[in-house]
């Protein structure tokens, strides 16, 4: 059938290029934010750290050069409708959707062979590109987030299961030790995605699907809502500032989501984004017609 | 005006540098991570370049192939704290009198610094283009077995910078001296937030 053929080859065009251009841009909720505590730094170094990160996004734009060397392991996180045409060719299209902006960008080689230890030099390995799939509801439609996971910004993420008497008390510790011990090197200011659940597993993915919220929402149930300002206010006293050289804040945002747990535990997973926050979120319909939600304006 | 370093670089301008100081590069730097260190200081190996006087950067790049050499596309600091067991050794080995990277370094390499008479200094982290821009060619690559991000690539590079200098020669360390204060406002910070969400929660 050449015309399934063809439509699986414009998916992988579309995609590839979409990969390429998040690489280089910065989606608008971090832009935003950026831009907004830029103009809250009184410190000459921090000022000076933030002169050179716009410079920087300026010239890669120009350029169309990724803004960050460390161009990440390129995960995607698909929310699809059961009744999505191409599903069952999905694996593959961002397979070689991830070969192909690789060499255009060009992309960091940065998968690593498990095991065997030596680098594919690809960018492509055993369950890499990483694949998070979702069914949402019965739709034609699907949204493919994709997320390029650099080295110092995966380095402080963990998740931990406390016992009960630990509570939320617990969770509040690790994520602030977590923040202070190892967020300096993560490239601040940072997305601090936090996941509440049972086992060490579900909290985790939780604290990534909560990094990965755009910067700017917040939780819908109030209560959370509130202690993720509760949370950024307290990170943000802490005043690491951008690159960790101390500052008049710490974080971009603070998110959390959670489920309903095991009441003799409370898991808890931490997951950070740096400043060069690479994720961007695209539509397709049964007809393969996009739509870039992340980057308003972009094209491909 | 901006303060410019230049390779070879004497003792009197790395001991003129404080904490806290912004200056530039001219001259020649190599990237030197993990493995460059390893083979350095555990296998006892030695690149045939001369590092004497010269630069190091904890950097992993994004290097295209182009006709008769290489073209720099992005390089960027990487965690220089991964360096600390080695790079004391390291200094007193090669003479290496400027150490870049990301984040602060520990105590044993303030040691190294102020033993050495070199300074560690910090390029902002993410701003892989402006970096590269800075680089005027590459010059030579040794060990590309260790691949790209890790190879030991020899770089001239022009007003490579800004470098925030985070370790001098008298013993200061910038991001030791901010990770105390963190962890004091942390303490100050974590009681205040942990009570009013635990008491968030207890109101249902
Ligand atoms: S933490 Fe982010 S900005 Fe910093 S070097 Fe890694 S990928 Fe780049």
């Amino acid at each position: 059938m050449p015309f399934q053929l063809d439509k699986k080859e414009m998916m992988i065009r579309t995609l590839g290029k979409f990969v390429d251009m998040t690489s280089k841009e910065l989606p608008d909720d971090v832009m935003n934010k950026l831009t907004e505590l830029r103009s809250k730094e009184e410190k000459p170094l921090a000022k000076a750290i933030y002169d050179v990160m716009f410079e920087n996004m300026d010239k890669a734009k120009k350029l169309s050069r990724p803004t960050c060397q460390d161009t990440g392991v390129i995960q995607y996180f698909v929310r699809t409708g059961a009744k999505f045409p191409y599903l069952g060719q999905l694996r593959e299209i961002l397979r070689e959707a991830t070969i192909r902006a690789t060499k255009s960008a060009p992309l960091r080689l940065n998968a690593v062979e498990v095991f065997d230890e030596v680098n594919t030099g690809t960018n492509i390995g055993t369950d890499v590109p990483y694949i998070v799939w979702e069914i949402v509801d019965d739709s034609t439609n699907v949204e493919i987030e994709v997320y390029q996971a650099g080295g110092g910004c995966s380095l402080p993420g963990r998740s931990i299961v406390l016992p009960p008497l630990a509570g939320y008390e617990g969770a509040m510790k690790f994520v602030f030790d977590t923040i202070v011990d190892w967020g300096i090197n993560a490239c601040p200011p940072l997305i601090v995605g936090i996941g509440i659940g049972t086992c060490s597993n579900s909290s985790a993915l939780l604290s990534k699907k909560a990094m990965l919220r755009p910067v700017g929402t917040s939780h819908p149930h109030p209560k959370a809502a509130a202690m993720e300002k509760k949370i950024e206010e307290g990170l943000n006293a802490i005043g690491l500032g951008p690159q960790g050289i101390s500052g008049a804040n710490s974080v971009m945002a603070v998110h959390i989501e959670g489920m309903a747990h095991h009441p003799s535990v409370l898991g808890v997973g931490v997951t950070v984004g740096c400043w060069a926050n690479r994720h961007g979120v695209i539509c397709f319909d049964e007809h393969l017609n996009y739509k870039i939600i992340s980057h308003k304006g972009a094209t491909l | 005006m901006k303060k410019i370093l230049t390779t070879p670089i004497s003792d009197e301008e790395i001991q003129s540098l404080k904490v806290g100081d912004i200056v530039y590069l001219s001259g020649t730097l190599v990237t030197c991570r993990d493995e460059g260190h390893r083979r350095v200081i555990a296998e006892g190996i030695m690149p045939k370049l001369p590092m004497d006087r010269i630069a190091i950067f904890h950097a992993g790049p994004i290097v295209q192939d182009v006709e008769g050499g290489w073209k720099m596309i992005s390089i960027g600091p990487t965690t220089s704290m991964r360096m600390e067991r080695y790079e004391k050794e390291f200094l007193a080995k090669t003479g290496v009198k400027l150490v870049i990277g990301k984040g602060g370094m520990g105590a044993k390499t303030a040691e190294g610094c102020k033993e050495n008479i070199a300074v560690h200094a910090v390029f902002p982290g993410g701003c892989g283009v402006i970096a590269a821009e800075q680089v005027e060619k590459i010059e030579d690559k040794e060990w590309p077995e260790f691949g790209m991000p890790e190879a030991f690539w020899i770089l001239k590079v022009k007003e490579f910078g800004p470098l925030i200098i985070s370790i001098d020669t008298q013993g200061n360390n910038l991001f030791e001296a901010n990770k105390i204060d963190f962890h004091k406002k942390k303490e100050v910070a974590l009681k205040e937030t942990a009570q009013e969400i635990v008491s968030m929660i207890a109101k249902s």
